[in-house]
């Protein structure tokens, strides 16, 4: 599923939102979550699970290629914890 | 951030009610929860991936006695950050 599919699907489960508005919809969801993390906010969705910002060390690595060291400095990256209720949804297989 | 905050943007950015705003904020996760339960994944441009992967059974150990287990095979659900997300939160305060 795409995020037009996912648009396409939350117009056709209602009769109330027009397609421009479930994008609108769909969008700030996750324009939301985006700039929460981007400021170093935790999200926490009931059910579904929680985003947060992970702080990566900096660390050496190879060019598979070459087998150059190169440095790697310190990031942060987006983490997901999936929820309990969602764990469970999913693991039925 | 909860979901509380979604619906509180949802409700100033559209006319819908604080009611009604939630219940749509309801009816999005509950569209991704049905499509990942199918096993299906979820691709949201600029966003990133859910997606559904099975696990084969494998051995492990009880961290705390050492104690030999068996880990079940199961199905869990990963999130692969689009490059645009990694770069906006890497941006700020760098």
């Amino acid at each position: 599923m795409t995020k037009s599919e996912l648009i396409e699907q939350l117009t056709t489960d209602n009769d109330v939102l027009s397609k421009r508005e479930s994008e609108l919809i769909v969008n700030s969801i996750f324009e939301s979550i985006g700039q929460a993390l981007v400021g170093g906010d935790r999200v926490e969705i009931r059910g579904f699970g929680s985003f947060t910002v992970r702080e990566r060390d900096a660390r050496e690595a190879r060019n598979p290629k070459s087998g150059d060291v190169v440095k790697i400095s310190a990031k942060k990256t987006p983490f997901f914890k999936t929820g309990k209720e969602l764990r469970e949804r999913v693991n039925v297989a | 951030m909860t979901k509380a905050d979604l619906v509180e943007n949802i409700y100033l950015k559209t006319g819908f009610s604080k009611k009604e705003s939630a219940e749509i904020v309801e009816m999005v996760f509950d569209i991704m929860k049905t499509t990942l339960e199918d096993g299906n994944k979820i691709k949201i441009a600029g966003f990133g991936n859910f997606v559904v992967k099975d696990k084969a059974t494998r051995r492990g150990r009880n961290p705390q006695t050492g104690e030999e287990i068996e880990i079940s095979s199961r199905r869990i659900l990963t999130f692969k950050p689009s490059q645009v997300l990694k770069a906006a939160i890497n941006e700020l305060e760098g």
